[in-house]
């Protein structure tokens, strides 16, 4: 070939200069666990439906919130959201309402009737479920998911459980939970209301189940002994909440003292209120610090005019009038008496001093293990100690909430599926917590939390109407986009653009990036500028 | 506050996005983009004057259809994309000596111009010139300077990695006070390259009164390219400086080079402005601004700054410098 003045050598490209082996540590893309996902007992993929709000998907982001709880209504409104506890976005400004999006998507999904898909096969295996509260309908909707038959034994008049019977309407409409309640039973799932097993083992049989999920709230409330005459009017706070749902309204009179600390204390003081009584006091045996109640719940009720005294305990109830002694904290923070009394006077004392289980129906069944009033169960699977029996919610340790109870019958719905077909599930291997280190903040804009709309004060204390608002769709798409996507490749490029040696091949969209390892010399700009931390520089391998 | 907050997602500061409509992604978003400066480049790991090079060309070519020849100063960026006989270049590309990329450019402008009134057709084809900071401050300046004073349609990049790193980080012209180069050792009384010396290219150029000045950093891309296609859209001599880091010259880790340039912006060191006709009409202001500490510690040519032995005089002039060019080019929003 004639070649021109000075050139011996035909024109080549770079590309034959393979320099990736240059490199002596190699990026990979690698999801990890964001910390909301983490933390939430229901295993909801939280960053995974924001991801789709995001895109304004509602759809799919309800659908994929869905296939781990089915509740997202309800959720939105009584879940205790610990995801915003940890949410890095937390540290840049304030937490992503992740609650007050799911209760969006919730409310979307019933305005528009989204419905759960039947299950693809039967598998011809019958599952007997005992309590249709939020672990009881947690559970047989996922079983049902997975082809089984579910029956549903509920032994009081309406489903829901405690979320009925213990939470009050102001935080949890009835037509809302009643509509997610009826949309499980919309898959097929049967549930007989007014059935109280009395006899797990006897009722397994009849019925021929082949599996049962136990899942009983705790509906018993606990006493305290307090001297009283016989004028006095006492009442415990989980039939006062029960009550409620009936046609009789409790009688609380207009001075109403509740006694306890917890989130159930609150409920009743606040309905106390809203019944009509002018003055609602708690009497809490330590400070605020010590109360077990949540913070934002003590703040509304607070806001409405509950009365709280602080470091007191109830000696005596006479009549009207109750004997409180004043109590000082020792060292390890415990309620000491100090001998000092008062009299308050009151039309009615409410006990809201904690619940128990009824466990009378696991009587005479074998391998059972009951500590401390609950069923002792394997935490991997929630199986009890008598095989093919497993249980969850209230009657087993753990906290007792609804989000809890939730997460309950997700995991012993898989474990009872697995151990229908006769096998057993591995742990779930999780990616590492995507910390807030892994976040390279300055690709994120300053965007401070949309606050959800609350119902005026004056309205809240004189009706049972839902006091805390939700989004519109503008400030639900807003919320969701506040979203870091923490550890989780959100396709926004920057990989991509940022390597200088153009070795990041982009896949198209929703399926992300790949490296050319045979031109990435291994700089790290790529891990240093992903937004989210998707990227894991890792040693070469020699 | 009224600002209209925008989102990470929709908005502003990542490359791309998949929520953003095509026409709002940025060139380096597409798997269109040219990749003029292609893989297989020996520039060093996490090079910034690679990065760079390929937003400003590639940018260039979406903005004129691909028409566009470069003409290239000595330096880095002729040395790593173009050892004999193998090129990264994906476009018509000229080398001829350190010092005249400019004339180089002007002379092909010329060419294109003559040709065009020849065959009677639209002279389309369009013009850049790039080269270092060695090339543009010190060796090629009174080309670069002709070419501004009879407002040739050419744009002129200069990648400023602020010293000469090809051969061995020797100081040049547009060297920052205090840093260490292989000629401004850490050593003696005054260690590291002198204050009150040097150039500042941008505002020659603004001196100069051409129709289009413009500095930029490649931390923040969408800024460069905006930059680039309106340089594109004007014809006359247009300049725009580029700040680069540079790993090896800078001792710098690879993977700090966009943090790098985005600290030298956040500091107030490098001021990211625009200028047409020698004024001032746009400068982008400081989002979080920090101390010229947070810039300097990343990077061992200003080691000897730190430590017991430190030198908190010069960090206080350095930072004074900073300070002047925040309150020279209004980089922090005006209180109200």
């Amino acid at each position: 070939m004639q070649k021109p003045f000075a050139i011996t050598l035909d024109p080549g490209s770079s590309l034959a200069n393979k320099t990736g082996s240059w490199r002596t540590e190699r990026p990979v893309y690698a999801d990890h666990l964001p910390p909301c996902n983490a933390q939430c007992p229901a295993g909801e993929d939280i960053q995974g439906w924001l991801f789709h709000a995001e895109s304004g998907d509602y759809l799919q982001a309800w659908q994929h919130l869905t296939r781990d709880n089915p509740f997202p209504a309800i959720m939105g409104r009584v879940c205790y959201h610990s995801c915003e506890g940890v949410c890095n976005r937390g540290k840049l400004d304030a937490a992503v309402g992740i609650n007050s999006v799911e209760r969006f998507l919730g409310d979307e999904a019933l305005k528009r009737g989204w419905k759960f898909a039947a299950p693809a096969a039967d598998t011809g295996k019958h599952v007997l479920v005992v309590g249709a509260g939020p672990s009881g309908m947690s559970a047989a909707y996922h079983l049902r998911r997975l082809g089984h038959r579910v029956t549903v034994k509920e032994a009081g008049p309406l489903m829901g459980g405690m979320m009925r019977f213990g939470i009050p309407q102001y935080r949890l409409p009835r037509d809302v939970l009643e509509a997610e309640m009826q949309r499980i039973v919309d898959m097929g799932v049967t549930v007989e209301l007014g059935a109280k097993v009395e006899h797990i083992a006897r009722t397994m049989q009849e019925g021929r189940f082949d599996a049962a999920f136990l899942a009983v709230g705790a509906h018993i409330a606990k006493r305290a002994f307090i001297p009283a005459k016989d004028s006095s009017h006492i009442l415990d706070a989980v039939s006062v909440l029960r009550s409620m749902e009936g046609a009789d309204k409790p009688m609380l009179g207009r001075r109403v003292v509740v006694y306890g600390g917890g989130n159930t204390a609150i409920d009743v003081a606040r309905t106390a209120k809203r019944l009509g009584a002018t003055e609602a006091i708690i009497v809490y045996r330590r400070n605020r610090e010590k109360m077990p109640a949540h913070d934002f719940e003590v703040e509304e009720a607070l806001q409405e005019g509950v009365m709280v005294k602080w470091l007191s305990t109830i000696k005596q109830a006479d009549g009207g009038v109750l004997t409180v002694e004043k109590m000082v904290l020792d060292d390890q923070g415990n309620p000491q008496p100090t001998g000092e009394f008062e009299s308050l006077e009151a039309d009615s004392l409410v006990l809201a001093l904690g619940q128990d289980v009824d466990l009378s129906l696991l009587d005479g069944v074998e391998g059972l293990e009951v500590k401390d009033g609950v069923v002792q169960v394997d935490p991997h699977s929630m199986m009890t100690g008598h095989p093919g029996l497993f249980a969850g919610g209230d009657m087993v340790p753990a906290d007792r909430n609804v989000t809890i109870a939730v997460g309950h019958g997700k995991k012993a719905a898989r474990h009872i599926d697995a151990w229908l077909r006769g096998q057993t599930l591995a742990p779930t291997v999780k990616h590492a917590v995507a910390g807030f280190e892994r976040i390279n903040s300055w690709y994120y804009s300053d965007a401070p939390k949309t606050v959800r709309p609350q119902l005026e004060l004056a309205r809240r204390t004189s009706s049972f109407d839902e006091v805390q608002g939700g989004l519109t769709e503008d400030n639900a798409l807003f919320e969701a986009r506040r979203c870091l996507s923490c550890g989780n490749c959100f396709e926004c490029d920057n990989c991509y653009g940022v390597c200088p040696d153009n070795a990041v091949i982009k896949l198209g969209p929703g399926k992300r990036f790949a490296f050319n390892y045979d031109y990435c010399k291994g700089c790290g700009i790529c891990v240093q500028e992903c937004p989210c931390g998707a990227i894991d520089m890792v040693p070469e391998e020699t | 506050m009224t600002t209209p907050i925008k989102f990470y997602q929709t908005g502003t500061f990542t490359v791309g996005n998949r929520l953003l409509t095509p026409e709002q992604r940025s060139v380096q978003s597409s798997e269109e983009r040219s990749n003029a400066l292609n893989s297989g480049h020996r520039a060093c790991q996490g090079c910034g004057e690679a990065l760079g090079a390929r937003y400003v060309v590639d940018a260039a070519m979406r903005a004129t259809h691909n028409q566009l020849i470069a003409a290239n100063a000595t330096g880095c960026l002729e040395v790593f994309s173009t050892p004999y006989p193998e090129t990264s270049w994906q476009l018509p590309w000229i080398h001829s000596l350190f010092g005249n990329a400019a004339a180089v450019g002007t002379g092909i402008a010329a060419a294109l111009k003559v040709k065009a009134q020849k065959n009677g057709t639209a002279n389309n084809v369009r013009v850049i010139a790039q080269g270092g900071d060695g090339g543009t401050t010190d060796i090629g300046f009174g080309c670069l300077s002709g070419m501004f004073e009879r407002n040739d349609d050419v744009l002129y990049i200069c990648y400023d990695n602020e010293a000469y790193m090809n051969t061995g980080v020797q100081r040049s012209s547009a060297t920052p006070m205090g840093a260490r180069t292989a000629t401004t050792m850490a050593v003696g009384a005054h260690p590291g390259a002198p204050a009150g010396q040097g150039k500042n290219l941008p505002q020659i150029a603004m001196a100069h009164e051409i129709p289009y000045v413009a500095t930029a950093t490649v931390a923040d891309l969408r800024d460069l390219e905006a930059k680039v296609e309106k340089a594109m859209s004007i014809r006359g001599a247009r300049y725009l400086h580029v700040l680069v880091p540079c790993p090896l010259g800078w001792g710098s880790a690879s993977h700090d080079t966009i943090k790098l340039a985005r600290l030298a912006r956040e500091t107030g060191l490098f001021p990211v402005f625009e200028a047409e006709h020698g004024e001032v009409t746009a400068v982008t202001q400081l989002r979080h601004p920090v101390p010229v500490q947070e810039y300097l510690k990343l990077q061992k040519r200003f080691a000897h700054l730190f430590g017991p032995k430190g030198d908190a005089q010069m960090l206080a002039r350095i930072q004074a410098d900073a300070d002047r060019n925040i309150r020279r080019f209004k980089l922090l929003e005006q209180e109200a």
